[in-house]
């Protein structure tokens, strides 16, 4: 299969507005002929389903919360990047896209990465204009602040709760669209099979998770913006229900599967405590503007905090890194944790922790400004961990947060089967191997507001369709599947909660492929992954049936699809025999334990695609050329 | 520590349903509630009993979704979400009622999961601005006075879970109405619409069955963002200038 980005020719400058200027387009009065249907109501989803209303389409959303307001991206809090260039610091477009490709280590593709730089600046406008509260100086002009990664404040937000209000923006916008209409939306409703039809994306086959009911949906389009796939580590910064099994459906109907070993772990979320634990909490990274981060000198070092002095604190980020100091990026700030950890310096109960302190910034600004600035997340830690973040440094560690890794999709955010667009997380284009700070709500809002209603406009003008409903033969069988599937989960009726399954799946992504990973690691990964699928379906215990709500079957059908989905991901990264951004391989560093990056071999995407049950994935390639940027070795020194 | 608990059990919106008892055991003070109810569940699914039904999702605090009356308050015993609720403010062996939110506008779907629909309703009607992505001007063309933006954030910070409604008496929204109208009242893009919206939106809130507002305040003790009660007079007098000074 030979992968094409589709990406027009000519200057990266201008490759979008020729796009634009090159594409089909359809008369407003024959919009409303065609039907999306929207997976995922974060904020790609959100975005792509309001925008495409606004321009005439009919349009159907789906998420399986309660309401579409809850999608995870509610729970990003630091920020969301735009070229805008308000502070006069020597910020630009070329300058976010540079930041872009460098942050994640090259392996992403330099038009896309482009035009995302370039829609950055007209994000802030629309939601400004939606009434999205950002934080203002005291003339009334837009605030920034800055974030990891970046040596300019180009960091928009919302006090620490900016996913909160953009996401409340687009459903702000997406609710204005449903009450006159022209979206149809469906809460508690999960995707659980992609339909085609004569090749092309033509459906969804949905379970209703109140009535328990599976339903067929047509559309003339399908969008997944359905999010990453971090709980397959069980324990992520991830809400609960974040789940792969829309895109890895898709994938097993064909869509190939690009890099899913590129996965970020974020340096500052609150330390693992106990095995009951379901979930990590991250703590915004904003925090690393002022607080810094430190571990002792000495090796098991159990003083206070306070009774360690200045002169035997290891200020590690800021003594290796001094230009980016304790605002390097994610992936290189978590491996200097987790080596000063592995050092036996690490803080707090098991030593595995490290402090990050604000006294300097509190003594230099006052407690009313650092109020000011983090007061709700600085209420969070106490909160979780019952600590006063006041009265002494934080403890923090990474912990799995986002998926660089997701469907393949071309220039147009299509994926290889014609008619799925894959936008947000869930697609792998932007971020390369590791995503900087800041950039998920940028390209959420991006892929949904200015990418995809464009694109999909181009397919739908320029693709002939045949009228399908929901009796076609393929709708009918996909049906049966997923019938069958279900009723072969139920039908299990073993003694182990799905939970507990899931849990111990997590414990072997996260030791073996983690964030370090070794050829011995991952094979050792690749045996046991098979093993817990032969128990999952010798002893998983799912009570009650399938026609109610059953989330004891939603939680069983969404561990089914992590566990072989997990040996994909150790597959790629077994493939990847270099070191990149968040994919650390042991056997590839260099003296100084950095990342060895190889470019002759791996400077491209490996997309899987799916060959049947129980058979190997075969590996595509789509090699990444960069005619703009010289690919250099990352530094942050 | 274990705790003696009685469930709210129902088993779809027709059921009549009834409390059920069961015993937490082995319970850490570091646990949070929804941690606490999970091992409940994995115990009963291990025995092939159906588990609890409840919502949940982000578990730290924004997503809404969480929704249980611990021993008769909304979210628990301390300020903030049940999932932020923590077993250390439980005393060992304490008996612990969880319920559902008690609302008719938000009908029982099962066990303690309600359907909170009314509240997308109300925002469908008027809880938005009018403007189509494109037409944007500069995000800086429009200056907005440091105090309004921090106000409009404050109201905005509603997470919509209903705890309001349940803490209430007469089962009122208008807290939740009040934080919505006020987040675009306070900021100029929200200027033009400013009566349509908080008419439409008080108008859809008494369809849903909401009741009225008598001053007492449950809804701020309740809200785990501590949005503040002066929301609802803020609304009060905006629907009260949108009947009189503009007709409709």
């Amino acid at each position: 299969m030979k992968l094409e980005s589709r990406a027009p020719g000519g200057p990266l400058q201008l490759k979008w507005d020729r796009y634009k200027a090159e594409m089909k387009l359809i008369n407003p009065a024959n919009k409303r002929k065609y039907r999306v249907l929207v997976v995922g109501t974060g904020l790609a989803g959100a975005s792509a389903a309001a925008a495409l209303a606004e321009l005439g389409y009919q349009v159907d959303t789906f998420c399986f919360q309660d309401s579409p307001r809850r999608a995870h991206s509610i729970a990003a809090q630091g920020g969301i990047n735009a070229a805008k260039n308000y502070q006069n610091d020597g910020d630009s477009v070329w300058r976010l896209f540079y930041d872009t490709i460098k942050g994640g280590d090259f392996r992403s593709r330099e038009a896309n990465v482009y035009r995302l730089a370039q829609v950055s600046v007209n994000i802030i406008d629309h939601c400004v204009a939606l009434g999205v509260p950002f934080a203002r100086e005291y003339g009334g002009h837009l605030d920034n602040r800055s974030f990891g990664g970046a040596q300019v404040s180009r960091t928009f937000y919302c006090r620490g709760q900016t996913g909160q209000q953009l996401l409340l923006g687009a459903y702000s916008a997406l609710s204005r669209q449903i009450g006159m209409g022209r979206v149809k939306s469906h809460p508690r409703t999960e995707m659980i099979d992609l339909v085609l039809v004569d090749g092309k994306a033509r459906g969804i086959i949905v379970r209703d998770l109140v009535t328990g009911k599976l339903e067929s949906y047509v559309g003339d389009a399908v969008v997944l913006a359905t999010g990453g796939y971090g709980p397959v580590f069980f324990l992520s910064t991830n809400a609960k229900g974040c789940n792969v099994t829309a895109t890895y459906r898709a994938h097993k109907r064909g869509a190939l599967f690009a890099n899913p070993c590129f996965t970020q772990i974020h340096p500052t979320c609150i330390p693992v405590t106990g095995d009951y634990q379901s979930k990590l909490t991250l703590m915004s990274e904003s925090l690393r503007n002022d607080g810094r981060i430190w571990v002792p000198k000495k090796a098991g070092d159990k003083r206070l905090p306070s009774e360690i002095p200045e002169g035997e604190r290891d200020y590690y980020l800021e003594r290796k890194y001094p230009s980016f100091g304790n605002l390097a990026p994610r992936d290189i700030s978590s491996r200097a944790a987790k080596e000063a950890c592995d050092d036996g310096r690490g803080v707090g109960e098991g030593g595995r922790g490290v402090y990050l302190d604000f006294s300097d910034a509190i003594a230099r600004l006052g407690e009313k400004v650092i109020r000011e600035r983090y007061g709700n997340l600085f209420d969070m830690y106490h909160h979780i961990t019952n600590e006063n973040p006041n009265q002494g440094p934080m403890r923090i560690y990474p912990a799995m947060h986002y998926c660089m890794g997701g469907l393949w999709v071309d220039y147009h955010l299509m994926s290889n089967i014609p008619g799925l667009f894959v936008l947000g997380e869930a697609n792998f284009s932007d971020h390369g191997a590791n995503r900087l700070g800041a950039s998920a709500l940028m390209q959420g809002l991006a892929d949904g507001y200015f990418i995809a209603p464009y694109t999909i406009t181009n397919y739908l003008a320029s693709t002939k369709q045949t009228p399908v409903d929901t009796n076609h033969e393929n709708f009918k069988a996909c049906l049966a599947e997923t019938q069958e599937r279900i009723q072969r989960v139920l039908a299990v009726k073993g003694t182990r909660s799905p939970v507990v399954i899931h849990r111990e799946l997590g414990k072997v992504m996260w030791e073996h492929v983690g964030m370090a990973r070794s050829t011995e690691s991952l094979k050792a990964a690749l045996k046991r992954i098979p093993a817990i699928r032969e128990e999952y379906w010798k002893t998983v215990s799912v009570p009650g049936s399938g026609e109610e709500m059953n989330q004891g079957l939603e939680y069983a059908l969404r561990v089914a699809d992590f566990i072989d989905f997990a040996e994909l991901l150790t597959e790629d990264a077994l493939s990847r025999e270099e070191s990149c951004g968040g994919h650390f391989r042991v056997e590839h560093q260099t003296e100084e334990g950095e990342a060895k990056r190889d470019d002759d071999n791996f400077a491209h995407v490996s997309a899987w695609e799916h060959t049947g049950e129980g058979k190997k994935p075969a590996l595509h390639k789509e090699s990444l050329g960069f005619e703009n940027v010289q690919l250099a070795v990352r530094s942050y020194k | 520590m274990n705790f003696p608990l009685k469930v709210w059990r129902q088993k779809n919106s027709q059921d009549t349903g009834g409390f059920v008892h069961y015993q937490a055991k082995g319970i850490v003070p570091d646990m949070s509630f929804l941690e606490m109810l999970d091992v409940v569940n994995d115990e009963l699914m291990e025995k092939g009993q159906e588990p609890i039904a409840f919502d949940h999702d982000c578990r730290e605090g924004i997503c809404g979704s969480c929704s249980l009356m611990i021993n008769g308050r909304p979210h628990g015993p301390t300020r903030g979400t049940t999932c932020q609720t923590y077993m250390r403010n439980f005393t060992d062996g304490q008996t612990i009622v969880i319920e559902p939110w008690r609302a008719k506008s938000f009908p029982i779907v099962r066990d303690l999961v309600c359907d909170r629909g009314s509240f997308d309703r109300i925002m469908e009607a008027g809880g938005f601005v009018t403007v189509n992505v494109g037409g944007a001007p500069d995000g800086n063309a429009l200056p907005v006075a440091k105090v309004a933006a921090e106000k409009a954030m404050d109201g905005a910070a509603c997470i919509g879970c209903g705890a309001c409604v349940a803490a209430c008496k007469n089962a009122s929204a208008m807290l939740f109405v009040g934080a919505k109208v006020s987040h675009l009242g306070f900021l100029p893009q929200g200027q033009p619409e400013r009566a349509d919206r908080v008419r439409q939106m008080v108008g859809q809130m008494d369809k849903e069955g909401f009741g009225g507002c008598t001053s007492q305040y449950e809804c701020e003790a309740a809200c785990p963002k501590e949005i503040n009660a002066d929301f609802i007079a803020k609304m009060n007098a905006d629907y009260l200038w949108a009947c009189i000074a503009t007709e409709q």
